[in-house]
């Protein structure tokens, strides 16, 4: 049964919010009307706008579809609850559905907070209000990041101490219910000087039958020497749509590793910026995408150096079905005085049928000395010699496939250096091979 | 019980590589084929295992009776067939432990899970006798591997595959005077009444180690002589060139 029916659906993208229903402070609330003001100022994306090279417009229109999210009964919750749980080991474990808190196993540690958004905003006003959304989407989502601001309410926030280590990861399930409903989950992740954190946000659909929206955005705000690891699984209905806008701020010595796992969607828009801001910063940007039947990803990222002594690698791999396609935009960005940055970007397609198409466009702007830096994207199908290695020992030309793809993915999963992860995220892949099986 | 090879003539786009070849090698022998470069050894090799970018024009390839040229190439492993290659394929991602699991999975019935704790124990103790150190269990098939670790890794594979007849294309190259000594040992514990070998090698040294029961020279696609091991021995020291043909008259 579905509470609040009174209300007539209508659209997110051209509705303002009910901005006091949330009941959210009022410094809150002025953010998110001024944001939804900014966010319908803007036009949708269009054939000229560079970010959107080679981007399926239509589907980025067809979000018009969409609607506010309806609050869900008991039973439908329960099984939510029950379908969150990926990872065994966790040090706190939060779900949302339909962009309420479910369910939360409260991690503790001196001084760490962990909290969900809206309780953050309540508790934890000046933290966020230094931190929450600070960073301008410069990779073509504006609007919808604007969006996203207007309606946030769901989602982690999460500030660990300086010199605290949290060992095991801490998960988020995000979970959206009922024919063109939409979730905006927010992640923002502060780590204080020498602290580790691992954080686990899952993206997934209540019913394989229905068509949602996720529309995140995910702050990592890294301190000097932290160590923060984190993964977003995107595992939404076939006929969904993900947005997901991320950027990582690197201090001095700090170390991210991030990692985008694309499993589910029709048409899944990712947009990363990693900013190196300090000597010694370090950002992995990772990606795994396996799409299959008209599936498309659609990939943008910034490495943007704007210090010297700092290094960023990025590694996106997509194994392509069926009629799928990706589009990778990638831009490594050094800065006058970055010098002695290493900057690597590499796109790897895997191309499993003669009618997927992969689109890269590596770049590369540099205004420093004594850079090294490569870019590098390569698109084809498993070679006969592959095949043949795999059949001399005795294995079927099938299987053969099958663990060549997986060991394709695997490779990028496993630059995590974390079994528990590198597990759940390999049986999510071959859940994948199952179901094109 | 035997691999049959007879008048055997393989091309490579309209260019012939095989030229009407014989050769039989029985279960329980080691025949040694030497022969100078470019003179069509690995093309042996790979058109025995069923490597389709070979097309076999002419002749016929049996084990034990059975057909291999009507099977496929995994159907030939399955079988009981073995090729070690020259140049071992790299494999990102997959790693060897997974990849020799999978080609023992392969071999069960349909339904049958290949006994995890077993397998490694299996898998271990064969690692140990080649001396290879375990963390090769969780590196990917042979990337990054030197030449001598490829080879290793490839004889491991066989001693975990147990096959009826081997094909050993060049094993012994890139290997050092320690390693040839550890691998040729792990084809010796191997050799049985009930396995048959055929070992390619430029060396004479290699049979050394490993005693071959027939030695054959192979030359423009053909064998062209067949002897005991003192073929060996003379080729060595005298090359290739004062071999006539002795199948030409
Ligand atoms: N895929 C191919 N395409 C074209 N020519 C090929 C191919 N494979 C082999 N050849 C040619 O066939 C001939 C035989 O090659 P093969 O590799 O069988 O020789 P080999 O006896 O194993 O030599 P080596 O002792 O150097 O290993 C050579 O002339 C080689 O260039
Ligand atoms: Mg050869």
């Amino acid at each position: 049964m579905i509470a609040d029916t009174e209300t007539k659906p209508s659209s997110v993208l051209t509705t303002a919010p009910d901005f006091g229903a949330t009941g959210l402070p009022q410094w809150y609330q002025d953010l998110q009307r001024s944001a939804w003001e900014a966010s319908s100022a803007l036009p949708l994306p269009k054939r000229t706008d560079e970010p959107w090279r080679f981007a399926d417009l239509k589907r980025a229109a067809a979000l018009e579809a969409f609607q506010t999210a309806a609050s869900l009964d008991e039973a439908t919750v329960k099984g939510l609850i029950v379908r969150s749980s990926k990872l065994e080991k966790t040090s706190g474990k939060f779900v949302f559905a339909n962009e309420s808190l479910a369910y939360a196993d409260r991690p503790e540690a001196d001084g760490l907070i962990c909290l969900p958004l809206a309780e953050a905003v309540e508790k934890h006003a000046q933290l966020l209000q230094e931190h929450f959304m600070t960073q301008d989407a410069t990779l073509g989502s504006e609007k919808f990041a604007q969006l996203h601001k207007s309606r946030a309410k769901s989602g982690l926030f999460i500030y660990v101490p300086a010199g605290v280590e949290i060992t095991l990861p801490i998960e988020a399930y995000h979970w959206v219910s009922g024919e063109n409903s939409s979730v905006f989950p927010h992640t923002l992740i502060v780590t204080g000087e020498n602290s580790k954190v691992t954080v686990v946000d899952y993206y997934g659909s209540a019913s394989e039958s229905e068509a949602g929206l996720s529309c995140a955005v995910v702050d990592l705000v890294a301190g000097r020497g932290s160590k923060l690891r984190y993964v977003a699984c995107q595992s939404l209905s076939t006929t969904s749509s993900n947005i997901h806008i991320s950027s990582t701020l690197a201090s001095a010595d700090a170390d991210v590793k991030s990692l985008q796992v694309q499993i589910g969607s029709a048409w899944s828009r990712t947009e990363s910026v990693s900013h190196l801001s300090g000597k010694g910063a370090n950002s992995d940007m990772l990606s795994v995408s396996v799409p299959s039947s008209k599936q498309q990803v659609d990939q943008r990222t910034l490495q943007h150096h704007g210090e010297a002594h700092t290094t960023s690698d990025l590694l996106y791999k997509n194994a392509l079905y069926d009629q799928s396609r990706s589009v990778f935009a990638g831009l490594i960005k050094v800065d006058v005085g970055a010098h002695y940055t290493d900057a690597y970007q590499t796109c790897r397609n895997l191309l499993l049928s003669d009618e997927a198409e992969a689109n890269s466009m590596p770049g590369l702007e540099i205004n420093a000395d004594q850079v090294k830096c490569s870019h590098g994207s390569t698109s084809g199908p498993i070679t006969d010699e592959d095949v043949f290695y795999f059949n001399a020992r005795g294995i079927p030309t099938e299987t053969a496939k099958q663990l060549i793809t997986y060991g394709f993915a695997a490779e990028v999963f496993g630059k995590l250096k974390h079994e528990a992860i590198e597990a759940m995220v390999g049986q999510l892949v071959e859940e994948k091979f199952r179901q094109l099986s | 019980m035997s691999i049959e090879i007879s008048d055997l003539k393989v091309n490579i786009g309209d260019q012939p590589i095989i030229k009407g070849l014989n050769l039989t090698f029985p279960k329980g022998e080691v025949h040694a084929i030497m022969g100078p470069n470019g003179s069509g050894k690995s093309t042996l090799a790979k058109v025995i295992s069923g490597h389709e970018d070979y097309e076999v024009i002419g002749g016929k390839i049996t084990m034990d009776g059975v057909d291999l040229l009507e099977m496929e190439a995994d159907e030939r492993s399955r079988e009981g067939l073995f090729m070690a290659f020259q140049y071992p394929h790299e494999i990102p991602g997959v790693t060897n432990a997974n990849f020799i699991r999978a080609a023992l999975q392969a071999r069960l019935p349909k339904g049958e899970e290949l006994d995890a704790v077993a397998y490694y124990k299996q898998l271990y103790a064969e690692m140990d006798k080649l001396e290879m150190d375990r963390k090769f269990t969780g590196r990917a098939v042979n990337e990054g591997f030197s030449g001598g670790e490829k080879k290793r890794n490839e004889i491991l594979q066989m001693a975990m595959l147990k096959p009826s007849y081997a094909v050993l294309d060049e094993t012994d190259s890139g290997l050092d005077i320690d390693a040839l000594k550890v691998v040729s040992e792990g084809v010796n514990r191997m050799r049985s009444p009930e396995r048959g070998f055929l070992v390619i090698t430029h060396y004479q040294r290699l049979l050394d180690y490993i005693v071959p029961d027939v030695v054959h020279v192979m030359k423009g696609g053909k064998i062209i002589r067949s002897g005991d091991k003192s073929l060996a021995l003379e080729l060595e020291e005298r090359g290739y060139d004062w071999v006539l043909d002795e199948t030409a008259a």
